[in-house]
């Protein structure tokens, strides 16, 4: 098979800093080629390099695809070659249709007059190929996350697609929602498209990738190919840390305590469909320095369970109790759950975690702004103190914590959410998804940080949907579905099937 | 994977270069309003800054720097306020009517103003803060309601003239307090006519104040290693803004000395700079602004504090009506017509954002005072409201353009 892409030292500066340097990328026509490395190693500006974000003459080397040089100028001109980049955060219209997001730019219209009935028929016919079975005039507001991916790839296969990227594709994914994706991304590849395939999921990249880039720091590690050689995951893992990972989640010494936390006949109901009950019943107990965790499908109401107890954030008619240390508290309100003791670090950290546009230390001191005041009046010094402290505790990797908080990675990001909610003094922690989209290295940090809770006596709940993580690090594992808690699970009774098995059967 | 990332390793000092380019929009507000002040001062051979131009350009303008400051947390906090222009316009109507028509006390007429300000303030927020309706629609329908009620209460007549002691809100002086004989000496010293020594005891001391904190900041900053900003500009920053001080306020003290309504002015400012940048509650307007979701799942009360913003912004504006209306003598049904839109764009001039979170109280007087400069210094040179208009309109484009292509560059 021949080169469809490869790209030649690529080198790109902006001022002061190297973020690619020399980096080599060649994908063989017809194949899937993942691009793996840590967040900040340069794979976002790579494909930025190649979609003509950075135009050509904005870096140096030189990059061929399809048998010549090519200098794209902005990504209209790479998009007209084929070469169609899916972001992670999705670029669709919420209030418009399937259809209408499938060719919108691209109307099928004669004279700037839409041919409806075309578009339809092309959209169905695009549906079927990706396997979504929703009607052309759904809007995409009412799609979940993982029909929203495929309409995407419907979009880029609307296009004539030749080079499809996808970036983290399944970072938002349940479990089989992913394997749906990666099945279509390997029916694409047998239809001859050729596509590149960045993420974090390493058994995912094992599981449908022809090769497999590195890249780390800006430069390229090593490319493996699973034709002549085996690529196991720990090769990969130390390509990308430039460091053998012995164990991926810490030992921890496993001690449970007293029920720290516990959570009677939980009933909350959907906050603008009254009659739809979201949350049905649940009641768990978190003992203190226990880890525990909760598994579940995308939409099983792990989320919605999680905020609801935070201070009412979610749902309505909410009934049942919580209480801590055998009390029963209120947590009617953010405030109050926060006073009663309890952290909330959530799943979207960009948009529900944190003030991207503001500071580290204004960020972590937010939730708790009475340790850093006297009088309502703020003392920066003990504000910057405290980040400082918080900053060195969790290595969190910047100059200063004056840094804006947009400005650092998903994993650095993440720790300061974390120091946000550790400065709060909680007694209870409720984790959800706490290492999504974070790299390896900034997960095994994270993971460490848990274990370190648990060891000064918190509770922790577990929020993930990856399944390693939680058999990897729980003492106990609640599994829910559709609402409701359908079993308990210890941590040597429990596995991926057992897992899956209680979700299925329910 | 942004730059900035792959960067994180080590503070480096920064050169004089780069530091003037990550402050662009602070300094070149700064240097916009000196180099304004320049041109208008050369075109109209010295009239800009001649002592009663610098008292009327004050006083002209100290209702929209009062209203800046509601205007600037509004704005802050995610929100706008369209009806304050209308709200300003109907308080000096109430006042009026009260104080004119039926003989009210006026320390009381004041008291009640103010109060009905809050009060108008918290009708508005209460739709914004609890149900959520979008501030802009709110407060076009108060911009409305309330330009509608100042023609009720006024009946479509100008209601005037005010008694003195209520004129002195915006017209009055602060007597000086030293003996006479002293400022006679200093006026031969200077080779002025007079010279008010409180009003230029002040100054000084406000400038030595500005140095002072500065210095302490400064320090403190480098005791917890912040990238600092170069001596050399410290140094010039503090000498111009001392310079320019002291300079004005020399000028007024040869003049009639402290007009009321610069200390109303300033104190108002200091008092909302050190709520905004010193305090919990200001701290938690901006985090409101920055992102309303995070800030209510760290446990801040968002509603409220929008609530509140808005009945501040009403109590200002209300002080502004106060202060219009004792200016000009006489309450009309047009006073404070399109008046919110100047106040608005000081705002944006001095560096906020539209989307909330960002911008500062000294940004937004600055700004004020950059449109009071425009607006005195070409009615002085004679140029007509039709150019004028569009001159205004040019410039507040280009400052929110430069705010946006600063961005874009740093992102």
């Amino acid at each position: 098979m021949s080169a469809l892409l490869e790209m030649r030292s690529i080198t790109k500066t902006f001022p002061g800093v190297k973020a690619l340097d020399e980096v080599n990328l060649t994908v063989r026509e017809g194949e899937i080629h993942a691009l793996v490395g840590e967040n900040g190693a340069g794979k976002s500006t790579l494909m930025k390099v190649l979609s003509g974000v950075y135009p050509a003459g904005s870096y140096d080397g030189e990059i061929h695809y399809a048998g010549g040089l090519a200098e794209f100028r902005d990504i209209a001109d790479s998009e007209k070659r084929g070469i169609i980049i899916i972001h992670q955060e999705l670029a669709l219209v919420p209030l418009l249709s399937i259809a209408e997001n499938l060719f919108l730019g691209n109307e099928q219209a004669a004279r700037g007059v839409i041919d409806w009935r075309g578009t339809f028929r092309r959209t169905e016919e695009l549906l079927g190929k990706v396997g979504l079975r929703e009607a052309p005039t759904t809007l995409v507001d009412k799609l979940g996350v993982g029909k929203q991916q495929l309409v995407e790839i419907a979009k880029a296969l609307s296009k004539q697609v030749r080079l499809l990227i996808l970036d983290e594709p399944t970072a938002a994914l349940s479990e089989s929602d992913s394997q749906a994706l990666l099945d279509l991304l390997l029916e694409l590849k047998a239809q001859g498209v050729t596509s590149i395939i960045i993420s974090h999921k390493l058994n995912e990249v094992r599981r449908v990738a022809d090769s497999v880039t590195v890249i780390r720091d800006g430069s390229t590690v090593s490319t493996m190919d699973a034709r002549t050689q085996e690529i196991t995951e720990d090769a990969i893992v130390r390509d990308m840390v430039g460091r053998d990972m012995a164990h991926r989640y810490p030992a921890r010494e496993r001690r449970a305590g007293d029920v720290l936390f516990e959570l009677k006949d939980w009933s909350v109901w959907h906050p603008e469909h009254a009659d739809r009950q979201v949350i049905k019943s649940a009641s768990f107990q978190v003992r203190a320095g226990e880890v525990v965790g909760i598994a579940g499908l995308m939409g099983s109401g792990r989320t919605e369970l999680a905020m609801s107890i935070f201070g009412r954030s979610y749902g309505q008619n909410i009934s049942g109790q919580v209480s801590i240390k055998g009390r029963e508290v209120d947590v009617s309100r953010v405030d109050r759950a926060i006073n009663a003791g309890l952290a909330y670090v959530t799943e979207d950290r960009k948009s529900l975690g944190l003030i991207l546009e503001e500071p580290i230390n204004r960020n972590i001191s937010l939730a708790h702004l009475q340790g850093v005041s006297k009088n309502g009046i703020l003392n920066d010094n003990l504000e910057t103190e405290v980040s400082e402290r918080y900053r060195k505790a969790m290595n969190i990797r910047t100059p200063s914590v004056f840094q804006k908080v947009m400005n650092l990675s998903g994993g650095n990001q993440q720790k300061v959410v974390l120091s946000k909610w550790l400065f709060a003094e909680p007694e209870v922690l409720i984790l959800d998804e706490p290492t999504r989209g974070i790299d390896v290295g900034a997960k095994f940090e994270i993971y460490g940080i848990i274990n370190e809770l648990s060891a000064m006596g918190k509770g922790v709940l577990m929020i993930s949907s990856e399944m390693p993580e939680l058999l990897g690090m729980c003492d106990r594992i609640y599994v829910m579905n559709e609402g409701a808690l359908v079993g308990e699970l210890s941590a040597e009774e429990a596995s991926q099937e057992r897992i899956m098995s209680l979700i299925v059967t329910e | 994977m942004s730059l900035a990332e792959t960067t994180t390793t080590e503070a480096q000092p920064m050169g004089i270069r780069e530091y003037l380019l990550g402050h662009l929009r602070t300094y070149g507000l700064l240097f916009a309003l000196i180099a304004i002040m320049g041109f208008f001062q050369i075109t109209t051979s010295g009239t800009l800054l001649r002592p009663v131009n610098i008292t009327n350009l004050l006083l002209q303008n100290s209702y929209i720097i009062i209203m800046a400051l509601g205007m600037l947390v509004v704005i802050v906090s995610g929100n706008i306020d369209l009806s304050v222009g209308s709200v300003m316009g109907f308080i000096g109507a109430l006042a009026a009517v009260m104080v004119v028509n039926m003989d009210v006390p006026y320390l009381l007429a004041i008291v009640i103003c103010l109060v009905a300000g809050g009060l108008i303030g918290a009708a508005q927020g209460y739709w914004v803060a609890y149900w959520k309706i979008p501030s802009f629609i709110v407060t076009l329908a108060g911009m409305l309601v309330f330009r509608g009620l100042s023609l009720l209460l006024l009946e479509g007549q100008s209601v005037g003239p005010f008694p003195r002691e209520f004129q002195a809100l915006a017209n009055g002086f602060v007597s000086d307090i030293f003996p006479a004989g002293f400022g006679q000496a200093l006026a031969t010293v200077f080779g002025a006519r007079q010279v008010n020594v409180l009003a230029l005891g002040v100054g000084i001391i406000a400038a030595f104040a500005i140095v002072y904190s500065g210095m302490r900041a400064r320090s403190r900053n480098r005791a917890y290693g912040v990238v600092d900003e170069p001596r050399a500009f410290f140094i010039a920053r503090n000498v111009i803004v001392v310079g320019a001080i002291v300079f004005i306020m020399f000028k007024l003290s040869t003049f009639r000395g402290l007009p009321n309504v610069l200390i109303t002015m300033g104190v108002l400012t200091l008092i909302y700079a050190f709520l905004t940048e010193r305090t919990v509650l200001g701290r938690r307007i901006y985090a409101l602004g920055g992102n309303q979701k995070a800030a209510k799942l760290s446990g801040i009360k968002t509603e409220r504090l929008t609530f509140l913003a808005f009945v501040n912004m009403g109590v200002l504006a209300a002080a502004a009506g106060l202060v219009f209306a004792a200016r000009l003598n006489t309450a009309t049904p047009k006073a404070g017509f399109a008046l919110e839109l100047d106040v608005i764009a000081a705002v944006f001039i001095g560096g906020a954002s539209m989307s909330g979170g960002v911008g500062t109280i000294v940004g937004a007087v600055v700004g004020a005072f950059l449109m009071g400069v425009l607006n005195n210094g070409m009615s002085i040179m004679g140029i007509g409201i039709d150019y004028q208009q569009m001159i205004k309109g040019l410039v507040l484009l280009a400052a929110v353009i430069f705010d946006v292509y600063n961005k874009s560059k740093q992102g």
